[in-house]
């Protein structure tokens, strides 16, 4: 480490302070907390405080702009006396459970067929994974639109082809018909996610293993049965985890699409959280009401780490 | 051989067919909107039309309405400001906290990464009530500083653990070799590290980008004035009066609220292909 001049002794002090910091810059045990202390800072004061308020608001009374009281589980019993939330309870896991079921068999075909020699593979992988960058807001008013009790593009064609009868069911305005048209959007928005990583995962399979697999006289059949899909095992924890919880906690599809309705029969707890947090202002029943993503999400982290990453960083 | 060759040519075709039901569900909806946009009134809302065709003349007066009438390009200023801050910051931010992780052996490494790994999987509609109340007293209600504040917390451990699986890719001897030459850490990070995981960087920012754009549940809560808000929320909020949908102009705003993601998504289709499974693999 040179030391340019040997001149005044006030340079000298600042070049010894910048020798010092840069010999402290390339000790491991400064430089690591120093890197990561932005990171923490954020996670702590926009993650980790804020999950704190919740546990606190759900325990409490907590109204838009009025002290609170703590109240203990008191909210949490009261939601459990009303129908709207138990309805909401139940929409999650039925939306939340076709959903991922979907998603996953159309993914696993989608990407059975992407794997496959194609023309136009670029722009053919570019058209299915659409639907997932497009924002979501935005693409499911389309579907609002698609939906129209009018207007529906889905119920012409239907009628056109002579698959439905007409006038056709109003989409939006029926519990059952609202419901599934969360969840077709859901796997259009979501489908992207499974087929793409599927693939990467059917395309690190070494072929060896299919030759070996058809000269010992397996079928195609059974060739995915027995290779295929041990194969692609740890893919498919992953992504069904993931998916899990974003479906589970999903909020921009039912919000724009349904508003809940109708009669609650699509709610998922992100939007009765809001409407009942901020369109009520009884944030602290609110947050109790988001509290019950927390519990999914444990289950997502433990089972990611127990079974699929042993080794998180 | 003819005979192979041919099987393998109907194989092909085969699976072009059965792709077919998958584009036509991927791509409609796109299709039909920008349709829409381009509609007159009059045919929009007319019972006997074909809603799959132009059939009374394309129009752009709902783009005109939306440009000129409503405050649309305010809300695309403020999606462009938000997004372009917030990914800079979580970029930032990321890089240095995924080097950490990456190389760098001290106490409580092994913690923060499983913080951050945790944090990944929280989702935006899990905190945004208490959100609501810190953006609030930072001062920040309604305004769109709250934003390029608060998507740095899903941002942040989204690039963090996309560059961690980047930065291991670097042979730690192409570092040390630098290291040895006299250049310290921080040099070789910046000199060394970096040019080599430029994918990898590229890949953050779009995502990174992406992420912020879409963003929807943050934006509607933290920011609700005409000139604070987004794109999507504003073409979601503003442009329906009660419960009159003027499907003409939301569908005008919704393909233009899209085209960013559009334009970068066609140049960079590869980054967002190796992002996506990257981001969720490694």
């Amino acid at each position: 480490m040179a030391i340019g001049h040997i001149g005044l002794a006030a340079p000298r002090a600042r070049a010894a302070l910048h020798v010092r910091v840069r010999e402290l810059l390339d000790r491991e045990w400064f430089l690591g907390p120093a890197f990561v202390t932005p990171a923490l800072l954020l996670l702590l004061l926009l993650v980790a405080y804020p999950f704190v308020m919740a546990v606190y608001f759900a325990l409490s009374d907590s109204f838009i702009g009025r002290p609170s009281h703590f109240v203990g589980i008191r909210n949490f019993i009261a939601l459990w006396e009303s129908d709207a939330f138990r309805q909401t309870f139940q929409n999650a896991f039925v939306f939340t459970g076709i959903s991922v079921a979907l998603k996953l068999g159309l993914g696993i075909s989608l990407a059975l067929l992407l794997s496959q020699p194609l023309w136009f593979t670029r722009a053919i992988r570019g058209a299915v994974l659409l639907p997932w960058v497009i924002p979501t807001a935005l693409s499911t008013l389309g579907w609002v639109w698609m939906f129209d009790s009018l207007y529906s593009v889905v119920n012409w064609t239907g009628l056109a082809l002579g698959a439905l009868d007409p006038p056709g069911p109003n989409w939006l305005g029926q519990r059952y018909h609202a419901m599934a048209a969360v969840i077709t959007v859901n796997v259009w928005r979501g489908l992207p996610f499974f087929a793409i990583t599927i693939l990467a995962g059917l395309v690190s399979i070494p072929r060896e293993l299919y030759e070996a697999a058809e000269s010992d006289g397996a079928g195609p059949a059974s060739r995915f049965w027995y290779v295929t899909l041990p194969l692609l095992k740890p893919v498919l924890a992953i992504v069904i985890l993931f998916s899990t919880i974003f479906t589970f906690s999903d909020f921009n599809i039912v919000f724009v699409l349904t508003h809940g309705g109708p009669i609650n029969s699509t709610h998922l707890f992100a939007t009765l959280a809001r409407q009942i947090g901020l369109e009520t202002g009884r944030i602290g029943e609110g947050a109790a009401i988001s509290l019950y993503l927390f519990p999914v999400l444990v289950f997502v982290v433990w089972a990611q780490l127990r079974y699929v990453r042993r080794q998180v960083y | 051989m003819a005979r192979a060759s041919r099987r393998r040519r109907s194989e092909k075709v085969a699976s072009h067919l059965l792709l077919v039901p998958f584009l036509v569900f991927a791509l409609f909806p796109f299709y039909h909107m920008a349709l829409t946009s381009l509609k007159t009134d009059r045919e929009l809302y007319d019972r006997a039309a074909v809603p799959l065709l132009i059939q009374q003349g394309p129009t752009l007066e709902h783009y005109v309405k939306l440009l000129w009438d409503t405050a649309f390009l305010t809300w695309i200023k403020n999606s462009l400001f938000v997004t372009l801050l917030a990914t800079t910051l979580s970029l930032v931010i990321g890089t240095v906290a995924a080097y950490a992780l990456a190389r760098l052996r001290f106490v409580g490494v092994g913690a923060f990464g499983t913080g951050i790994f945790v944090t990944y999987l929280v989702p935006t509609s899990l905190l945004f009530l208490p959100l609501a109340q810190v953006v609030n007293w930072l001062g920040l209600g309604d305004s769109k500083w709250a934003l390029v504040i608060t998507y740095p917390t899903f941002l942040v451990p989204f690039c963090t653990w996309l560059l961690m699986g980047y930065f291991r890719t670097v042979p730690r001897e192409v570092e040390e070799c630098a290291m040895v030459d006299g250049a310290t850490r921080v040099q070789a990070l910046l000199r060394i590290v970096l040019p080599i995981a430029v994918p990898g960087l590229v890949c953050a920012v779009l995502f990174a980008f992406t992420l912020s754009w879409n963003e929807f549940i943050y934006a509607l809560t933290f920011t609700s004035s005409s000139d604070q808000i987004t794109a999507s929320v504003g073409v979601t909020s503003e442009l329906i009066r009660g419960d009159i949908y003027y499907w003409g102009s939301l569908m005008a705003g919704a393909v233009l609220g899209s085209v960013p993601i559009v334009i970068l998504y066609v140049f960079f289709l590869d980054y967002y292909v190796s992002g996506l499974t990257a981001g969720a693999l490694k």
